[in-house]
């Protein structure tokens, strides 16, 4: 080797040794600076998908299109009904909470958000949404879809946000089942499927069967109790019956991610 | 010549890094992303020069980690580390050789990777691994194996189109004509 090329092997060390050794808020700071390069592409995708899909409007049939809005119309009227039953009950609640002194369960605030990135490192299940800051996201805030948990904030600019996914190592969930109220946390899921999670740490002996329903449970702090995350595949004992595993298969579609609410305190 | 080339590459890395957060399209049919930037590294180390081979590690590696998980630089010293052990050989290669393209992009595709996923669990971070991480692993590798040649043949025509163009020399010299006949 020439001298020329330990010079080069020395001047890239220092710089990486640097750059990974940089305060959090610098570093943080200069990942912002660098991914804002990528501000003018995101326009241009989010143009590309729409027009992708005004396309595809064009080409889906009229019988299909008229049979999708009778769908639609029918699903519209159900929700109404049910949200005259809701509202109902959620007088009642409030009126039985007042008369025992329980504080007032404030309602989720949510924001709609749309994933605009995806991690492109396969050891990270992470997504970026175009809500940032400026929108009212912050840190460690739950973020969720019409079907279930789908993560949390991990890191805000003023008009991005870093959202890691249940299934990461990242983030671990508090979580019950809803059925028998067995509490337990929901872990990392395997790499190739990002349906299944696990669920850990739940009591031996527990009475748990496939099927059932597991959400938050409000413990931890970062999670609202009862957002829905899935429902349990199988059970099996886990570190020689010392606790019980399961498998869960999530609610959200993690893969197909499109628009996602961050839910504001 | 070869800054036009280097310009190319590092808009390439720019548009590479884009590609692979914007359109998930083949982590979505194979489960795992394939990372083009070691491949633009075999075809750096072997058309640019050892400053070249820096800037692309840097600015690649920057670029990744930009819009990924990891820690800001820690992509940067695979990627130069796999265009650094081909450059130092690079005399030794047949650069024009699609299978030798093939190779090296399936080689560097392979280890940039690895070496990452090394660096990280280094540092203590927990990652998302299991068996199904060798599948991912499989992927990659063939995705920078058959998108090297593919990237040599893209940029050899991009330098032909954009690029000032060969002097062709004539085999006819005037010296060394034949003059027949007398006088």
């Amino acid at each position: 080797m020439k001298k020329s090329h330990y010079i080069a092997l020395g001047l890239v060390a220092l710089l990486v040794l640097v750059v990974l050794n940089l305060p959090a808020r610098t570093a943080a700071r200069l990942k912002l600076a660098v991914g804002s390069l990528f501000l003018p592409l995101f326009g241009l995708a989010s143009a590309s998908q729409q027009a992708a899909g005004k396309t595809a409007d064009t080409l889906t049939p009229r019988g299909e299109l008229e049979r999708q809005n009778e769908a639609l119309r029918r699903e519209n009227q159900m929700l109404r009904a049910q949200e005259l039953q809701h509202a109902d009950l959620a007088k009642e609640n409030e009126r039985l909470r007042a008369l025992v002194n329980w504080q007032r369960r404030a309602p989720w605030k949510l924001k709609l958000a749309r994933v605009v990135l995806r991690d492109p490192a396969n050891w990270w299940r992470t997504v970026q949404i175009d809500a940032g800051s400026r929108d009212g996201v912050r840190e460690n805030m739950p973020v969720l879809t019409a079907e279930g948990l789908v993560g949390r904030v991990q890191s805000v600019s003023l008009t991005r946000a870093q959202v890691v996914l249940v299934g990461d190592p990242n983030c671990k969930v508090s979580a019950r089942v809803r059925e028998t109220r067995d509490d337990g946390i929901v872990a990392a899921g395997g790499p190739f499927d990002s349906s299944l999670v696990e669920f850990t740490h739940l009591e031996r002996g527990a009475n748990l069967k496939a099927g059932q329903n597991v959400e938050t449970s409000g413990m931890g702090g970062i999670f609202t109790n009862g957002i829905p995350i899935g429902k349990i595949v199988d059970v099996r004992p886990a570190q020689f019956g010392l606790y019980t595993e399961a498998r869960v298969k999530l609610n959200a579609n993690l893969a197909g991610l499109d628009e996602v609410f961050v839910m504001i305190p | 010549m070869n800054k036009l080339r280097l310009i190319l590459i590092l808009f390439a890395a720019f548009l590479a890094v884009f590609w692979e957060a914007a359109f998930p399209g083949t982590s979505r049919w194979l489960k795992a992303q394939v990372d083009l930037l070691p491949a633009l590294m075999v075809f750096a180390s072997l058309s640019v020069n050892l400053p070249g081979v820096i800037a692309l590690a840097v600015c690649g590696g920057l670029f990744f980690d930009s819009l990924s998980a990891n820690p800001l630089g820690i992509s940067i010293l695979p990627l130069f580390t796999v265009g650094f052990l081909i450059f130092i050989r690079r005399e030794l290669i047949l650069r024009d050789q699609a299978y030798a393209q093939f190779f090296l992009g399936l080689a560097a595709s392979a280890v940039a990777p690895l070496l990452s996923v090394l660096l990280l669990l280094t540092g203590g971070h927990q990652l998302l691994l299991g068996w199904g991480s060798l599948w991912q692993w499989f992927v990659m590798s063939a995705g920078g194996a058959i998108s090297t040649p593919i990237l040599f043949f893209v940029f050899d025509w991009c330098e032909r189109a954009f690029g000032p163009s060969r002097v062709t020399e004539s085999s006819f010299r005037p010296d060394r004509e034949i003059r027949r006949g007398r006088n």
